[in-house]
């Protein structure tokens, strides 16, 4: 990992090693022998019902909540070998009700992390214009606003400004988008993983909406009450194949559909058109996903779609394609 | 008769010139209030006593902050020393007033001391518990925010917990400044010190203006203090009035 006050945008392994955490008085565990790995620049999401020990795991990242047993390693180093403010300045850190100080203008807020890693002043204000602006906000006019004057949506944006304007290697978002209105959350995660695609910053992101947990995660990590991994895996793994019952009935009994929306018509081997006569078929756009097309076939009453992209058909796809694409991979049932 | 009548005696008390405004003026007369008075006694009375007072007031709740604010620091770190301190400064602030003096005396003797002690005493139920309600009223979000972005707790009480806390602890001290100018007065009882005395003087004579004047001065300088501290404030919290305008 780099010294403090460096900038680097080079993410960074994360390592859960058999970590423990009970609670004083607590009998049971709140994080149970939790072992994984994220791999760098990649967001894993922490999901699960509450008393799934989510937020606590997060949180030993940061060592809010200290560690009993185990380590965690953030680039082959360990949180408990680091001075805990220092680790605490590497680390971008989004929470739910966004906690930005509201005595400072939006601008101060965002320098609070280069201010104390002692960044030059011009520097700093040059960094604040260019989060403004990456986060879709003002800088000519917001940086000199109150929270007070933001909407909530707005907030979080500087939230996330904020938790990155020391350009962190690692980024923890406790249920970052969860207070915020079903629109503004959709327009906020998509806008987070264009971000995430540009910065490629290791994320861990806790949610208990296992719909967020898809659309967000590279890899999802399921806890179960007791802090207990149940499973780990990509989204579509976890979909294809729940590694038990807890998990099957988390993600939901509609997780064929689920997956479904994960792949995009581009990814689908399309057939060709008999005859290469395609002016009887209803047309989608490629960038469609799968479970859309579904939708659209029930509506229809077809069993085929011509997929269309940049303004040319390139095939078609079936019912069958679907369904098969939906199906539970063999190798992977238990 | 007639003749005692035709050569008046000499006046036994030598006219000086008389009050002024003359004999005829509303000082002789005794009105309800005389403007020639206050004039004639701005500089000799007025001003003097107002500076006492405003030092006095000054001086204790400056005081009685120092003392309030550094126990509800160590209130707000270690929780039990709330229920202490605020019992303690609670029974001081139930102690009347001349009471309180008067029980100093046999210590401190009739001096600036034996008041400001006891001023001091009022001051710290209502600074204490200000400052206290200010720094427990900061939102745990913020606090969780500030500690995860790698604030030590020292920054985060000068940077995040006090200025938050900065309407509330004003609000105490307006309250404190304006309970003390009124308070004061009563010390003119034990030293003659402040818009009390000539209060307490003006009582036991029969010429109202000049307690109805330093009456009316103490009631200003209440009003005046409270003003500015509320500039003061605003000055300091622009946030705490940013609203949005959208």
């Amino acid at each position: 990992m780099p010294s403090a006050g460096s900038s680097d945008s080079a993410a960074a392994e994360i390592v859960f090693r058999n970590v423990t955490k009970r609670y004083a008085g607590g009998r049971a565990a709140a994080v149970n022998d939790l072992s994984l790995v994220v791999p760098a620049g990649e967001i894993c999401v922490l999901v699960g019902p509450s008393g799934g020990g989510k937020t606590t795991a997060m949180k030993m990242v940061n060592r809010l909540i200290e560690i009993n047993e185990g380590d965690i390693t953030i680039d082959g180093q360990s949180v408990r070998s680091l001075d805990v403010i220092e680790l605490r300045r590497r680390i971008g850190y989004v929470i739910q009700h966004v906690g930005l100080f509201p005595h400072m203008s939006v601008a101060a807020n965002i320098s609070t992390v280069p201010k104390l890693l002692g960044w030059p002043k011009d520097r700093t204000r040059a960094r604040v214009r260019e989060l403004l602006e990456l986060v879709g906000l003002d800088p000519a006019h917001d940086g000199e606003r109150y929270p007070s004057q933001l909407s909530g949506g707005q907030q979080q944006r500087v939230g996330l400004a904020r938790a990155m304007a020391a350009d962190p290697a690692v980024m923890l978002m406790d249920e970052p988008f969860g207070a915020l209105d079903p629109i503004t959350r959709e327009r906020l995660q998509d806008e987070f993983l264009r971000l995430h695609r540009e910065i490629r910053k290791t994320v861990i992101f806790v949610t208990h909406d296992i719909d967020e947990a898809i659309k967000m995660g590279d890899r999802i990590a399921i806890l179960r009450e007791g802090g207990v991994l149940a499973q780990y895996d990509t989204p579509d793994a976890i979909l294809a194949s729940p590694a038990d019952d807890f998990v099957a009935r988390f993600v939901g009994a509609d997780r064929s559909l689920k997956r479904l929306a994960l792949k995009r018509l581009s990814e689908v081997e399309l057939l060709a058109a008999p005859n290469g006569d395609t002016s009887r078929f209803v047309s989608v756009p490629a960038s469609t996903t799968l479970r859309d097309a579904l939708s659209l076939m029930l509506e229809e009453g077809r069993r085929e779609l011509a997929v269309v992209d940049e303004g040319r058909v390139c095939g078609l796809c079936s019912f069958e394609q679907v369904a098969a694409l939906s199906a539970p991979e063999p190798e992977r049932e238990t | 008769m007639s003749s005692f009548a035709a050569g008046a005696p000499p006046p036994v008390i030598p006219d000086f010139g008389g009050p002024p405004g003359g004999k005829e003026g509303c000082i002789a007369k005794n009105g309800t209030f005389c403007t020639d008075w206050v004039k004639e006694h701005w500089d000799d009375i007025l001003q003097p006593r107002l500076l006492e007072h405003l030092e006095m007031t000054a001086i204790a709740v400056g005081v009685g902050f120092a003392i309030a604010f550094a126990a509800a620091l160590f209130a707000h770190r270690r929780g039990w020393f709330e229920a202490p301190f605020g019992t303690f400064s609670a029974f001081l602030y139930t102690i009347p007033s001349l009471a309180l003096f008067q029980l100093l005396v046999p210590f401190t003797g009739l001096t600036l001391l034996t008041i400001e002690i006891g001023l001091v005493g009022y001051t710290l139920l209502i600074l204490f518990r200000n400052v206290l309600v200010g720094l427990r009223a900061v939102p745990a979000e913020v606090l969780e925010a500030a500690r995860g972005m790698g604030l030590t707790g020292r920054q985060v009480l000068l940077r995040v917990e006090l200025p938050l806390a900065l309407p509330a602890i004003s609000a105490g001290i307006r309250t404190a400044v304006v309970t003390t100018i009124s308070l004061a007065t009563v010390a003119a009882y034990i030293t003659p010190l402040g818009l009390g005395q000539p209060i307490f003087y003006g009582l036991q004579t029969d010429f109202t203006t000049e307690f109805v004047a330093t009456g009316a001065l103490a009631v200003s300088l209440a009003i005046v203090a409270d003003a500015l501290l509320v500039v003061a404030q605003r000055a300091l919290t622009p946030w705490a009035r940013a609203r949005r305008h959208a």
